[in-house]
């Protein structure tokens, strides 16, 4: 589950890490007000209005913007508001914009100069451990940091029985090239970022850039959060913060039948047990000519009703032309399934494209003469090989 | 011989008395699983399926020489139950929950590889040795006993490997299900080491799909080896989009290196006979068996 700049930026604040402030708001009005408000607290005329949606690079797309009064801050919000945002990380209709923050300048001048520096923690699966990456080039694309001067991108493991150390909390400073005030500060910063992302579970903090102010403070500019989902059980108050209009309708509506779906722009929709059959499945069908429209794990017990659910969703895709069912039985009896899939046909009525059921395990072929015998527009199949090879006929038709 | 598991092994279950744990308790004993008893704190003393309850693993090791654990806790605990099992005295773990924290994984991870046991897990099918054990919740009547060693993250796809094999003449030693959480006990360069030093087993079957580099690692130690048994491989996600996490919590295209094409091309470059179709596993063993 991803967060907002905003709510990250809170969640960071709860835990001692020190941020740029903020108001989120969700018109102009309220961005003069907020605008104000920062005056009175930070002292300056300036603030940055920045549009909250899940995506990156929102600087690129105009989401990002220097206001230099409260008047200003209103006319960018009232713009943005509204507004499909299009950035690298989004489609080419963009994002639409429910709300912005206005948040405090911190680019202010001051003894010292800015520097902007790259702060992630994320999970090393091969390494089975949590790492930091870091770089003292923030402020850009990290990849391209990455790919263009890799030495100034550092990587620290966290042994998992000890934690993080005193002496790598350290080791990041120092690699940033800091001393002084600003030095203890970084040595403080990441200390309690590590903590703020054990405790809420995440898999992922990415901030960039994180900034050293002309006064030596070191404070997140910008936050990405990516939480656990299966970590949410213990988080009640984060899970609160899922903010569903961000994520794409078809997601959440399968959510709700409890359908693992994700959507694709092919032509043959497919229903399978288990999340590596069904990625096989979707290999199969491009083997026979055709493109997967979807991925759909309907999970361990398909039963008629999850059935049900299931092909009326596959068949709420206009450019499905065939849909492949491919249930490895095991425990469950395939005559069962057989008999679930002919129920939910007869109860669904009209399928206007044909249906391949391939069901493999205890009972196949008692299941394939159900299928074949229901007098219905369905195919039936017991190996894999049968069924890639009606997908490919019927394709052809 | 086989490997993990077979008839000597003296299985537990841990979460015996939930309806998961019964439920497929029920159905490793009548496959013939040695089960010497099940684990549920506050039940110890009493009798399920005529097996003793304990309360404690450690109670379960003393009493009724446990050697095996299978894990059916519910997530929020199952991590605790893993460690539990290692600091008891149990030498190989298998852990089918589902939905286990990843921070909790991280941390009993490196609790067991501290220790002399073997993690298999979670979120996985479990192990199965043909006509000796299944400790697992997969079809026993899928598995055959031969020559070939499985080893693949997935459930079903592992049960379709199993059966095309079965058809293509051969069998299986033992089918290894190491689950497709980002963290997981025992990797896919473990599983096919044990493989590749088991007397019985003449060829390898690995099941592998996108996301991480546990297949392409265990492709070049293969080949580091010495490629001293015929490997076939099998990517699944081939049509797969960048960035979607496609069921398994681990099955997500990030980079480059992770696609199933990527992964493919490592596994062919160090010898391992690649297969396109997850519908010709069993014509591709059978081939490259030689049978």
């Amino acid at each position: 589950m991803n967060l907002h700049e905003y709510q990250g930026k809170e969640l960071l604040k709860s835990f001692g890490v020190k941020i740029q402030e903020g108001i989120v708001v969700f018109n102009a009005a309220e961005a003069v007000e907020a605008a104000k408000k920062l005056k009175e607290l930070y002292n300056s005329d300036w603030c940055v209005v920045k549009a909250q949606v899940h995506a990156g690079g929102r600087g690129k797309g105009g989401g990002v913007k220097l206001a230099k009064s409260p008047e200003q801050a209103g006319e960018f919000a009232k713009n943005m508001i509204g507004m499909h945002l299009v950035t690298p990380q989004t489609s080419a209709e963009g994002k639409l914009v429910r709300k912005v923050l206005v948040a405090q300048d911190v680019f202010y001048p001051g003894p010292g100069e800015h520097r902007e520096f790259y702060i992630s923690i994320l999970t090393d699966r091969g390494r089975g451990g949590n790492v930091i990456i870091y770089s003292p080039d923030g402020g850009m694309d990290i990849e391209k940091v990455a790919e263009e001067t890799p030495e100034r991108v550092f990587t620290e493991f966290i042994d998992p029985l000890l934690g993080l150390r005193p002496f790598q909390a350290q080791k990041v400073a120092f690699n940033l090239g800091l001393s002084g005030q600003a030095f203890k500060e970084m040595v403080d910063f990441v200390q309690k970022l590590y903590a703020a992302f054990l405790g809420s579970d995440a898999s992922l903090f990415e901030i960039n850039p994180c900034l050293k102010t002309s006064d030596d403070r070191i404070i997140a500019v910008d936050s990405k959060v990516t939480l656990d989902d299966n970590a949410l059980f213990r988080h009640k108050d984060l899970e609160a913060l899922r903010d569903k209009e961000e994520e794409d309708p078809a997601d959440v509506e399968a959510q709700e039948y409890d359908l693992n779906y994700v959507k694709l722009d092919g032509n043959v929709g497919c229903m399978v047990n288990g999340a590596g059959l069904a990625m096989a499945t979707m290999d199969l069908i491009k083997l026979s000519g055709g493109e997967p429209a979807n991925f759909l794990d309907v999970g361990g017990t398909a039963d008629a009703e999850r059935v049900e659910n299931a092909m009326r969703f596959i068949l709420k895709d206009p450019n499905v032309k065939a849909i492949l069912i491919n249930i490895f039985g095991g425990i469950v009896r395939c005559d069962r399934v057989a008999q679930g899939v002919v129920d939910a046909y007869k109860k669904i009525g009209n399928i206007p494209v044909p249906v391949i059921v391939r069901l493999q395990g205890t009972n196949a072929d008692i299941a394939k003469k159900i299928i074949d015998e229901s007098g219905l527009q369905v195919m039936g199949a017991v190996e894999f090989q049968e069924a890639a090879d009606l997908v490919a006929s019927v394709l052809k038709q | 011989m086989s490997v993990l598991v077979d008839k000597r092994s003296r299985i537990i279950v841990q979460g015996f008395t939930g309806k998961e744990g019964t439920f497929h308790a029920e159905q490793m004993i009548a496959y013939g699983t040695n089960i010497v008893g099940g684990v549920t704190p506050g039940k110890g003393g009493q009798t399920h399926l005529e097996k003793p309850v304990f309360n404690t693993v450690e109670d379960a090791v003393k009493q009724a020489g446990a050697d095996t654990s299978i894990i059916f806790v519910p997530p929020a605990f199952a991590a605790d139950a893993i460690i539990e099992a290692a600091a008891s005295g149990i030498k190989v773990i298998v852990a089918i929950t589902e939905g286990i924290p990843v921070q909790d994984m991280i941390r009993a991870k490196a609790y067991v590889d501290n220790k002399d046991v073997r993690l298999i897990g979670p979120n996985c099918p479990g192990v199965i040795t043909p006509d000796e054990a299944k400790v697992g919740i997969m079809p026993g009547f899928v598995f055959k006993r031969g020559p070939i060693g499985l080893v693949s993250k997935s459930g079903t796809l592992t049960y379709e490997a199993a059966d095309q094999v079965a058809k293509s003449g051969l069998g299986i030693t033992t089918a290894i299900g190491i689950g497709g959480d980002p963290v997981i006990g025992t990797t896919t360069l473990e599983a096919i080491e044990l493989f590749m030093n088991d007397p019985e087993t003449e060829g390898i079957v690995m099941i592998g799909e996108i996301g991480g580099t546990l297949e392409a690692d265990a492709a070049r130690w293969i080949k580091a080896n010495g490629n001293k048994k015929p490997v076939v491989g099998f990517i699944a996600g081939q049509t797969a989009p960048k960035g979607r996490k496609m069921g398994h919590a681990g099955a997500i295209v990030g980079g480059a290196d992770d696609t199933a094409a990527a992964k493919m091309r490592i596994l062919s470059e160090n010898g391992i006979t690649v297969v396109e179709s997850p519908a010709q596993i069993g014509a591709t063993v059978k081939r490259v068996m030689g049978k």
